[in-house]
């Protein structure tokens, strides 16, 4: 009896809502295929340290090997110090994709807690946090960056500070916008007219209703970030050398363009997939939650 | 005559606008003792719904008290009122919009008594759900199921279900039935009828479909443009409509009957005045094929016309409209 029950429980509970989700995300093979590159891009990045080692390979200078054309030994060549490109692109996906995975969550959690209190409590309090924020998105999260490691100083923390601030109005006003539209409807009512307390009503009831868009606007943003890591970088403000960072490294290429291109092209390659990968995953997140297409 | 369950004395709700006051509910007085149940019937807009949200402090009265077993809890502190939340319950239209879409039929019903902290422990709960969902008609298979995979009426048994966890003793039903078709409106309605003789409950039964009202209140009350213009039991006012609104309210209820054929119904002329700043004197004055310059002269008064039977009309008390 108990058997069947629970058989049964599992034939309905896969029916829930994440589950029709994914039906809807599998079917959009776009949205896999960058489901599939993010995900061994990340793989990639967790084993880095298995597939090449990071001092001798990545960090070590190797003189008498510079400035070898890619071949069976070095996959994408050796630039002028005689490191491995294709160890250092590895250990720099670690870079991108950690950082900016830190950097959303923290702008995706401060976000949400200023969207949603603004949102909720609406008036005043809305009024102060929004034009707060406004002030925030009036700078474009580039020149943010640019100004907050240019004042804090050169630093890994730093950047992920400015990347933070950055994008904590965005997330800010997507969270307020979808908590608007939230508050209003009668479940919210019911949940007040049987005592909930506002904690309750906004993390139990209001937060799991607006966590599709917020998921959206973070993979969406994430690959927007990898960029403004790599361009920091690449202007001598994110990331230090010898650090294997990406936009490092096309910095460093660069005077070599001519006779080596491999030296930008592999990195700009990592920068691109890195990139796509998460725009076409948002893009099917997007279409996979929008209410509007469920069936 | 017990002593009522609920007593509204001069209830008002008034909203800021920037034309002016909305008077969103003006003066309602009414009680309502336990078991019985009072219809509220009005056209859209006239405040039906928002009196029944300031009856539960969801919407804060401007002025007037409400006694819920004799005491006044227009004046009750955050926390006592969780206590009396318990015992005044609502039901809302949408059966579509009130249930969260992300919560299960037993996380739905469970709230109520997770939020009261009514159960000692987790077995303990899902035998009160159990038991709700069998009192409410719903099959135990639908236990884990989501609102969007359920039809309409089922929907409305979970949001009943919801309303009786924390056992009130008095519910505001806002049009409950109106989001759904016929054969199911019916169910709907015993189905709430057996609940309250099971229960005695009370209900304030807000409509606008005079067939469920008769159906279900013991008394009801006729609402135009905030205010009560007519309150009667259900009997006498549908057998003796005296307010002209009433009157017209009643004629326009379709008549399957051939010999009535022919017959012009008392139909309503122009729109409903705003409610923002309305006259002193009788709000239907524009519409009421009675009116009289005499009308002017008076304010707002319900007066009993007969036992048990108020009237707003002052050409009721002198006799001109029977």
């Amino acid at each position: 009896m108990s058997r069947r029950n629970a058989k049964e429980e599992t034939q309905i509970k896969s029916r829930s809502q994440m589950a029709s989700i994914w039906m809807r995300l599998k079917k959009n093979k776009m949205a896999m295929a960058g489901l599939f590159m993010l995900l061994a891009m990340i793989l990639i990045a967790v084993f880095a340290g298995i597939i090449a080692d990071y001092d001798t390979e990545a960090i070590q200078q190797n003189m008498p090997e510079r400035m070898q054309t890619p071949s069976a030994k070095h996959w994408f060549g050796t630039d002028n110090f005689g490191r491995d490109v294709f160890a250092r692109i590895i250990h720099g996906s670690r870079i991108s994709l950690s950082m900016s995975i830190i950097a959303m969550a923290i702008a995706v959690a401060i976000g949400a807690v200023i969207g949603a209190i603004a949102g909720y409590y609406g008036g005043k309090t809305d009024n102060i946090l929004m034009r707060f924020m406004d002030i925030l998105l009036a700078i474009p999260p580039m020149l943010m960056s640019i100004s907050i490691v240019a004042a804090l100083g050169q630093s890994m923390v730093n950047l992920l500070i400015a990347l933070a601030i950055a994008y904590i109005p965005v997330f800010a006003r997507v969270i307020r916008s979808s908590i608007l539209s939230i508050k209003d409807q009668e479940f919210i009512e019911a949940a007040k007219s049987c005592g909930s307390s506002n904690g309750r009503i906004i993390f139990k009831h209001i937060i799991p209703n607006a966590i599709g868009p917020i998921i959206v606007q973070a993979t969406l943003a994430m690959g927007a970030t990898i960029l403004i890591i790599a361009s920091l970088s690449f202007m001598g403000l994110g990331v230090k050398p010898p650090s294997p960072e990406w936009g490092t490294m096309l910095y460093e290429g660069r005077d070599f363009l001519k006779g080596a291109p491999y030296l930008v092209l592999f990195p700009g390659g990592a920068i691109t997939l890195a990139v796509i990968s998460l725009n076409l995953l948002g893009d099917g997140l997007r279409d996979a939650l929008d209410p509007r297409l469920r069936n | 005559m017990d002593k009522p369950v609920l007593e509204v004395n001069h209830l008002k709700k008034y909203f800021k606008t920037p034309a002016g006051q909305l008077h969103a509910v003006d003066d309602v007085s009414f009680a309502i003792e336990k078991g019985h149940t009072l219809g509220v019937v009005g056209e859209s807009g006239c405040g039906k719904t928002t009196l029944g949200r300031t009856i539960l402090r969801l919407i804060e009265p401007t002025s007037g008290e409400i006694y819920f077993n004799g005491e006044d809890i227009t004046k009750l502190k955050k926390d006592n009122m969780k206590a009396i939340r318990r015992k005044m319950q609502l039901i809302f239209q949408d059966p579509y919009a009130s249930l969260n879409p992300r919560m299960s039929v037993s996380e739905i019903i469970k709230e109520p008594m997770i939020v009261n902290k009514m159960c000692s422990s987790k077995k303990e709960l899902d035998e009160k759900v159990k038991e709700l969902m069998e009192l409410v008609g719903l099959a135990p298979r639908l236990v884990n199921t989501y609102p969007h995979e359920m039809d309409g009426g089922r929907r409305q048994r979970v949001g009943i279900a919801r309303a009786l966890a924390t056992n009130p003793e008095f519910i505001v039903c806002d049009e409950p039935v109106s989001a759904l078709d016929v054969s199911i409106q019916a169910q709907i309605l015993n189905l709430m009828m057996d609940l309250q003789e099971k229960k005695q409950l009370s209900y304030l039964f807000i409509t606008h479909d005079l067939s469920v009202v008769k159906h279900i209140s013991t008394e009801i009350a006729v609402m135009y443009l905030g205010q009560c213009v007519e309150k009667a039991p259900t009997e006498e006012l549908f057998a003796h409509p005296r307010h002209p609104y009433t009157k017209a309210l009643l004629s326009a209820i379709p008549v399957i009957d051939i010999s009535q054929r022919g017959k012009k119904p008392e139909l309503l002329t122009g729109e409903v005045n705003s409610p923002v700043n309305p006259v002193s004197y009788c709000r239907f004055y524009s519409r009421c094929k009675y009116a009289c310059d005499k009308c002017k002269e008076h304010s707002y008064e319900l007066k009993e016309i007969s036992p048990g039977h108020f009237s707003a009309c002052h050409m009721n008390f002198t006799g001109e409209i029977e």
